[in-house]
């Protein structure tokens, strides 16, 4: 018998199916289930209709982060003006409750991003699979755990049984070599990979980043790379396990400690990818070509380097492409062939599982020491988490914001996505670190630009969009 | 689950491609607890003016669309957000059937989970099935999974594949659940194993977590 060099999602991928089920299927463990309100409260239900049970209350966690005002945090559930919200939100605390699953409320200093908590409580461990009905479960791929988003119907399941029906991805290995350039982040990376292959140019595959300026980025930056690797249609992004990460994870609570540690520690060694091992499909990128990118358009891989200018329809021969490249810039109140930078803003958002924590932070409160944003702008600065919030009050981060006119508020997904009260208003256009510029996604008729921590609170700062390595004093 | 056997209907074209789930459902309609109702949330943007009217050039507000139960469509169609309220409030509209090129990973899962039947075509009968449901007289298709055909209006045939568990699943319309708690003893042999393989894999109690403050 021989054995192949495996990948290492094929590792884990091997360590985790309970049965071959036939006809390609498997069914596969889950070993953690993190829970939050929008996407649970039907899945509890539909337990509660059927007479099941929640086969491991131990293996869920459960938080809300999606309806949360990022204000008065202390009031807790009572302070959730917004009726359907502060619904959704106790829905979530009564089955936790139900069903004996472990919940952070409102008011803990632990609450926030359910991406960003998991990590920091120490539940995201490499060689782990974890699973949220929320598409950017992705984020926990930068441990080295296969992580992936799924719908309420497998939350169901997956509360049930503690398994998934799936079947095996391709693999696809990104490899991103050399130094990156002075000013250039993780999430120009993800950005210049998704405009590469495109929104669904992953669609099917798991892909693993590797390559030299993968490996020098902190875990922040790694979660920032796998959290949008959803965006380009991949089931999950992996991350192989280092130094970093042990070290990473052995300051977190939940984490083993002790012998138990350093068992742990051999074993997620035993993780990497083995030399030989196949892909289905390899994509290189030079690092040091990477510029600090900014998306355009309705798609994350509407994406150009911030010295770039707008595509322009003129020059698009198929008429399809042309029509749909024009609906987009009328969208975004655009101009074919115009440049992006010195465009003015309205708004500069810096928060969302993409890029909201410490690092983060540290980022754009580097561009914002000592200066003020442009009269007329509206900046919000939002932690992912409490704890991430604390430590930024604990640096002096929050004086430094606030000081320069930026708003410092409590954690939740804020203005990533419309479902709380962080909205833009029709036509605004926003500087923004999240993850997606889908057409409204930030609130009716608004206008998205994605972009870095740095490049949004130097956005903030001059009124218009900028690259932030040229900011002047 | 309804089963999807055999679907004789209107087709309504919708020519976009990388349609996503904040297109199909705005989040203001994620804060439903329930899966029932979200058929007016579908498409709302499309659909409805600001005022909250009906816009009336958009297909699905035009006859015979209005009762459209397939819908054709372009690339990457549902990508995005995993929001299931998707699928639920395509089902609540009355759509059964999604033919386009290509789906997103989550999507077509979703789908799947809800007794919708997603069919992948090369782009060139989807060419031609997106000007079948673009006029009145050859909108009529009837998909069907039995055969894993497509049949037009002038009797013309486009056949499609599908893998043999979801057909299998869509067509009697199996729970998944049931399914996977039949291997039940599998499930508790694996979970023994895997505990003395991850000692280290932490288990959450509300105490616990508590303690942390």
């Amino acid at each position: 018998m021989t054995f192949e060099p495996r990948t290492m999602y094929e590792k884990i991928w091997d360590a985790h199916v309970v049965a071959d089920m036939g006809g390609g299927e498997s069914l596969l463990y889950i070993d953690r289930q993190l829970l939050y309100e929008v996407t649970s409260p039907q899945a509890f239900e539909g337990l509660r209709t059927a007479g099941r049970k929640v086969r491991r209350p131990d293996l869920n966690l459960a938080v809300a982060d999606h309806n949360v005002p990022t204000t008065n945090r202390r009031g807790g559930l009572a302070a959730v003006e917004d009726e359907e919200s502060r619904l959704q939100i106790a829905t979530l605390e009564r089955n936790a409750a139900e069903f004996a699953i472990p919940y952070i409320p409102l008011t803990s200093p632990r609450q926030g991003i359910v991406h960003v908590v998991g990590p920091e409580l120490g539940l995201t461990f490499p060689g782990t699979t974890i699973v949220c009905g929320d598409s950017h479960t992705s984020t926990h791929g930068a441990f080295g755990a296969l992580a992936f988003g799924i719908g309420t119907s497998e939350v169901e399941h997956v509360l049930t049984t503690q398994t998934l029906v799936q079947r095996r991805s391709k693999t696809m290995l990104v490899h991103v070599d050399g130094p990156l350039a002075a000013g250039v982040t993780a999430k120009d990376i993800i950005l210049a990979i998704i405009g590469q292959i495109g929104t669904a140019g992953a669609t099917g595959y798991v892909i693993e980043y590797a390559g030299d300026a993968i490996r020098e980025l902190s875990m922040a930056g790694r979660m920032t790379i796998c959290n949008m690797t959803i965006e380009a249609g991949a089931r999950a992004g992996l991350i192989m396990p280092d130094e970093k990460t042990f070290a990473w994870l052995a300051e977190t609570p939940f984490a083993p400690k002790g012998q138990e540690l350093e068992r742990a520690t051999a074993d997620w060694r035993m993780l990497a990818s083995e030399a030989g091992a196949r892909y289905d499909r390899t994509v290189t990128l030079d690092a040091r070509r990477i510029e600090p990118m900014v998306t355009w358009g309705t798609s994350p891989e509407d994406v150009i380097p911030i010295s770039g200018t707008v595509p322009d329809p003129a020059k698009e021969v198929d008429p399809e492409r042309r029509a749909r490249l024009q609906q987009k810039l009328d969208y975004m109140g655009l101009e074919g062939g115009s440049a992006l930078a010195g465009l003015p803003i309205d708004v500069a958002f810096i928060g969302s599982c993409t890029n909201s924590r410490i690092e983060d932070l540290r980022a754009a409160a580097e561009l914002a020491r000592g200066r003020r944003i442009a009269a007329g702008v509206r900046a919000l600065v939002v932690p992912g988490s409490g704890a991430v919030k604390a430590q930024g009050e604990a640096e002096g981060l929050d004086r430094i914001f606030m000081e320069a006119g930026f708003e410092w508020r409590d954690p939740g997904c804020s203005m990533c996505l419309g479902l709380n009260p962080d909205r833009l208003s029709p036509g605004q256009r926003c500087a923004s670190t999240s993850n997606r510029n889908f057409e409204g996604r930030q609130g009716p008729g608004g206008r998205t630009h994605l972009m870095s921590p740095a490049m949004a609170a130097a956005a903030a700062i001059h009124g218009r969009l900028v690259n932030p390595g040229k900011l002047e004093a | 689950m309804t089963p999807f056997i055999r679907l004789e209907a209107i087709a309504a074209a919708l020519p976009i491609a990388n349609v996503d789930t904040d297109m199909l459902v705005p989040a203001k309609y994620l804060k439903t607890v329930s899966r029932s109702g979200l058929g007016r949330a579908l498409l709302h943007g499309l659909r409805f003016d600001q005022q909250e009217s009906e816009i009336p050039e958009f297909i699905l507000n035009r006859d015979p669309w209005r009762a459209s139960h397939i819908l054709v469509t372009l690339e990457n169609f549902g990508c995005g957000s995993s929001r299931e309220h998707a699928p639920w409030a395509l089902l609540d509209f009355g759509i059964r059937c999604v033919i386009a090129p290509s789906f997103a990973d989550i999507f077509h899962a979703n789908c799947l989970k809800n007794g919708i039947l997603p069919v992948t075509l090369p782009r060139s009968e989807i060419d031609i099935l997106l000007a079948d449901s673009s006029h009145q007289n050859t909108a009529c298709l009837i998909v069907d999974l039995v055969t894993q055909t497509i049949l037009r209006v002038n009797g013309e045939c486009i056949s499609f594949k599908m893998d043999a568990a979801s057909r299998d699943r869509l067509l009697n319309g199996l729970d998944d659940i049931d399914r996977s708690l039949g291997y039940k003893a599998l499930i508790d042999e694996h979970e023994v194993a895997a505990m003395a393989a991850m000692p280290w894999r932490p288990f959450v109690s509300r105490a616990r977590l508590d303690s942390l403050g």
